[in-house]
């Protein structure tokens, strides 16, 4: 099996599912209780990756992270090198396609919180980081793990945006999705199947501790 | 106690609009009238839970709201309490960490001060899924004064309750605002009530103020009326 390709993915994943989680938060939190009129063209927006083809969504983060776009010149600056394919340009296509399996549990999360509870923090504290901290992060737990979970998951399993913004370097850019891919296209059959194994066996995982969770919360 | 509070607001809502001009006086005053005549909103503006389109709020001499200038004191810089029908406790928090929610440093003697009052001092480590709805609504009246507010508002905090509790809560909680002098603005469908707490009342109805004054004038004149409205609501 492609060790290498394992722990880049593991790696991949878990610092996406990090910085994911430090964006919808606040995020989730503006979508649930803010006021500003646009808010339905930012929730569309935060969902375009559910229904774009990621072979669009990829050939526009290419583009953006490219050389001859200004995003992509400033992000190679940053970066000390181009952020098309490279790791970190993986990244940041990953953040971007699993955006709605992070922010959309935790808005919802925040919009079962009761409002009456909300309100009664709001005339107790002034201070809005501690309501946050102290009564709804603990009070959406269960939609904070199904975010990580979903966007660790969709992370995993990611192949298109992949493919179109990291190419399938080994080492560097190849995950195990796309390890498949190469594995197949060699007719190495019995390393793609334990590689496709291992994905089955830790998506599977995942929904477990989701749905396991949920009847223990009796959800 | 001389004026302490002045409001005039007015809010659109829905079909209907909320037109209310007062002065309190009595720190124990009832907010009287049906389901539905503006008691809750009226509240919530001075909470700070709700803006209204316009109008105007000052509380001891510090201007709360003003539309017309753009002030606005968010909800807990207002030094209001205020307590609902449903107790809104903090399910992750127990009753202890309630209580000190809306307290900074070190607070465990004023939560246990707080607890006393209301015998629920055996209940401060207890979470709120394990108290009773009598012991909710005293924690969470030990939780709306435990930051000494200027005001409390209560939204017929005590419906649901038996007399014999209510009665208890009641006694206590009226002696610790006249010992601070907090005044208090009280929701009541209760004639019974209103008239046993001596207090001025001011009757709502349709989002406007019909009557305000001594409860045995402002009830003996709107008798009829009161009678009607009562009669409505029972059916």
């Amino acid at each position: 099996m492609d060790q290498q390709a394992i722990f880049l993915t593991l790696r991949l994943a878990s610092i996406t599912t990090l910085i994911l989680l430090v964006i919808a938060v606040p995020l989730g939190y503006w979508l649930a209780y803010g006021e500003a009129r646009w808010k339905s063209m930012v929730e569309a927006a935060v969902a375009l990756p559910l229904v774009l083809p990621p072979t669009v969504l990829g050939f526009y983060l290419l583009v953006l992270l490219g050389p001859r776009t200004a995003p992509g010149r400033m992000l190679a600056g940053v970066f000390g090198h181009p952020l098309a394919f490279s790791f970190a340009g993986l990244v940041v296509g990953s953040v971007v396609f699993s955006l709605p399996f992070a922010v959309q549990p935790i808005t919802s999360g925040f919009r079962s919180v009761d409002p009456e509870i909300r309100e009664a923090a709001e005339l107790l504290s002034p201070d809005r980081g501690r309501i946050l901290a102290r009564v709804l992060l603990p009070l959406i737990r269960p939609f904070l793990l199904t975010a990580a979970v979903l966007t660790f998951t969709h992370t995993v399993g990611e192949f298109g945006v992949v493919l179109m913004i990291g190419g399938g370097i080994p080492g560097v850019t190849r995950t195990l999705s796309i390890s498949i891919y190469d594995q197949v296209q060699d007719f190495a059959y019995v390393q793609a199947n334990h590689t496709a194994l291992l994905l089955v066996s830790l998506s599977f995982l995942a929904l477990l501790i989701i749905y396991g969770r949920r009847e223990r919360a009796g959800v | 106690m001389s004026e302490y509070l002045q409001v005039e607001i007015e809010h659109a809502l829905g079909d209907w609009a909320l037109h209310v001009s007062c002065k309190l006086s009595d720190p124990w005053t009832v907010l009287f009238g049906p389901s539905g005549a503006g008691k809750t909103s009226v509240l919530r503006v001075l909470a700070g839970l709700m803006r209204p389109d316009r109008g105007r709020v000052v509380l001891l001499g510090r201007t709360l709201v003003d539309t017309s200038s753009g002030m606005w004191v968010g909800p807990a810089r207002r030094g209001i309490g205020f307590v609902t029908q449903r107790p809104m406790l903090f399910p992750n928090m127990n009753v202890t960490d309630n209580v000190a929610f809306g307290l900074s440093g070190n607070s465990r003697a004023r939560v246990g001060e707080m607890l006393a009052l209301f015998e629920a001092g055996h209940l401060a480590k207890r979470m709120p899924g394990e108290l009773s709805g009598g012991e909710k609504q005293r924690v969470a009246l030990a939780r709306a004064l435990a930051p000494e507010p200027r005001m409390l508002l209560l939204d017929e905090p005590f419906a649901g309750l038996d007399a014999e509790l209510k009665g208890g809560i009641l006694e206590r909680l009226t002696a610790w605002l006249g010992t601070r002098e907090v005044p208090a603005l009280y929701v009541s469908h209760d004639v019974v009530e209103v008239f046993q707490t001596g207090a001025d009342v001011v009757v709502m109805d349709g989002g406007e103020i019909r009557a305000h004054g001594p409860a045995r004038v402002v009830l003996a004149s709107h008798r009829d009326q009161l009678l009607r409205q009562l009669g409505g609501e029972n059916s």
